[in-house]
């Protein structure tokens, strides 16, 4: 393995977790706005370390071009969707949690 | 090893998407199942080597059907808040067995319908590649679709004309919209509807050599249309009557205009010169992307836009 594959897979490794965490916490958190929270962890963070780790192997600068292209799309998109989602569960009056 | 490893896990989770679509009492959570299921088949088309069938079920299967689905709930829910399918609703008795027992039977004829079929077996895939220079293009999958198969094709695009017709014959009104969308919607939608519309026309020119087509434009083009109309912009009346409807008709008119052009000149339907195909095929698709697009827009809306005015 080349110092190139080892950064990737580091880079791989550690959007997993990410992903991991997020998934863990929008089953497990208790009310709306933390589930979005772990979401957007596992969305923004994860695939980001994801993309970074796939740009590492890209045979060309727009392949990794295309791979920040979708990243940022995802960000929009999910930055958005939430606040969406958030909005519309504060309007039809959900409380955030409380200890 | 991880690779079918991978091909398990997928099968596995579209099996259980596919019954929690249709075994849940709860209608919205069906509905988010089945996008769920699209996504997953959408990857499944990807590791059976399908790119084009996976970017035409992520755009039309996954999200275009799913807005749909979701516009539907929406209506359903503003008509009768009580949504969920009931117990009493549900099949049992007699008509269960038969229907399990039907369902068994096609599904071990087409299990066996494809455990039977040649395993080294190219298909038609020589044919296609031997005649793929007379075709007018270089990606095999347009050369089928749109040159070998063409009339397949024409009957896609005309049975979506039908289905909008169908729905517009249902004289349901769409509700003006209630609120504002906001700030972000609206800036949402300004960033990215103009990106769709790049990235339809990239797929419908990219369509003749590589990975594209005109479903998979038109499906990009009506996701640009359905986030302006979430946004709040509707239709202008003065466009909302004839032009309109010509939009919807010039797709499924010129593919058939060709069709019988070709079955008076060739005696055959659809059969193009090799010098000319290449155009024509792109004329098709530019008409036929543009009226899917319009298409899956006004189904989107439920209703077509004038009646909405006059209310």
């Amino acid at each position: 393995m080349t110092p190139s594959d080892y950064l990737s897979a580091a880079l791989l490794l550690a959007g997993g977790l990410f992903f991991l965490a997020g998934t863990v916490g929008l089953l497990r958190f208790p009310d709306i706005y933390s589930r979005l929270h772990a979401l957007t962890k596992a969305d923004n963070v994860g695939l980001g370390l994801t993309v970074a780790g796939l740009a590492v192997q890209a045979e060309s600068w727009a392949v990794a071009g295309k791979l920040l292209l979708i990243w940022a799309l995802v960000l929009l998109a999910g930055a958005s969707v939430s606040y969406l989602i958030a909005h519309g569960a504060l309007q039809r009056g959900m409380r955030p949690w409380k200890r | 090893m991880i690779s079918g490893m991978l091909d398990i896990v997928l099968a596995l989770a579209l099996m259980g998407l596919a019954w929690g679509a249709l075994a849940s009492a709860d209608l919205f959570k069906a509905i988010v199942l089945f996008i769920a299921f699209g996504l997953v088949m959408a990857l499944v088309w990807v590791r059976l080597n399908a790119p084009d069938i996976a970017l035409a079920e992520a755009a039309i299967g996954a999200g275009l059907t799913g807005a749909l689905l979701l516009a539907a709930y929406a209506k359903l829910h503003a008509a009768s808040p009580d949504t969920d399918v009931d117990n009493a609703s549900r099949v049992r008795g007699i008509p269960f067995i038969l229907i399990s027992v039907l369902t068994l039977l096609l599904t071990a004829a087409l299990g066996y319908a494809v455990w039977t079929l040649p395993s080294d077996g190219a298909g038609l895939g020589n044919d296609v590649a031997a005649n793929l220079d007379r075709s007018g293009v270089s990606n095999p999958v347009t050369a089928v679709l749109l040159n070998f198969r063409g009339y397949d094709t024409l009957l896609e695009v005309m049975v979506l004309l039908l289905a909008l017709l169908g729905a517009w014959s249902l004289g349901l009104s769409s509700p003006r919209r209630e609120a504002a969308p906001g700030l972000v919607l609206d800036t949402l939608s300004r960033l990215l509807v103009p990106l769709l519309i790049l990235v339809a026309a990239y797929l419908l020119w990219v369509g003749a050599h590589a990975l594209g087509g005109a479903f998979q434009a038109g499906a990009v083009l009506a996701a640009a249309g359905v986030l302006m109309l979430l946004a709040g912009w509707r239709l202008p009346a003065a466009l909302a009557a004839l032009p309109l409807r010509l939009v919807l008709v010039a797709g499924p008119a010129t593919f058939l205009l060709l069709a019988v052009i070709t079955l008076l000149l060739e005696g055959r339907l659809l059969q193009f010169y090799p010098q000319w195909a290449g155009r024509l095929i792109l004329f098709i698709e530019t008409t036929a992307t543009i009226s899917i697009g319009a298409t899956l827009i006004a189904l989107f809306l439920g209703a077509p836009p004038n009646r909405e005015d006059r209310q």
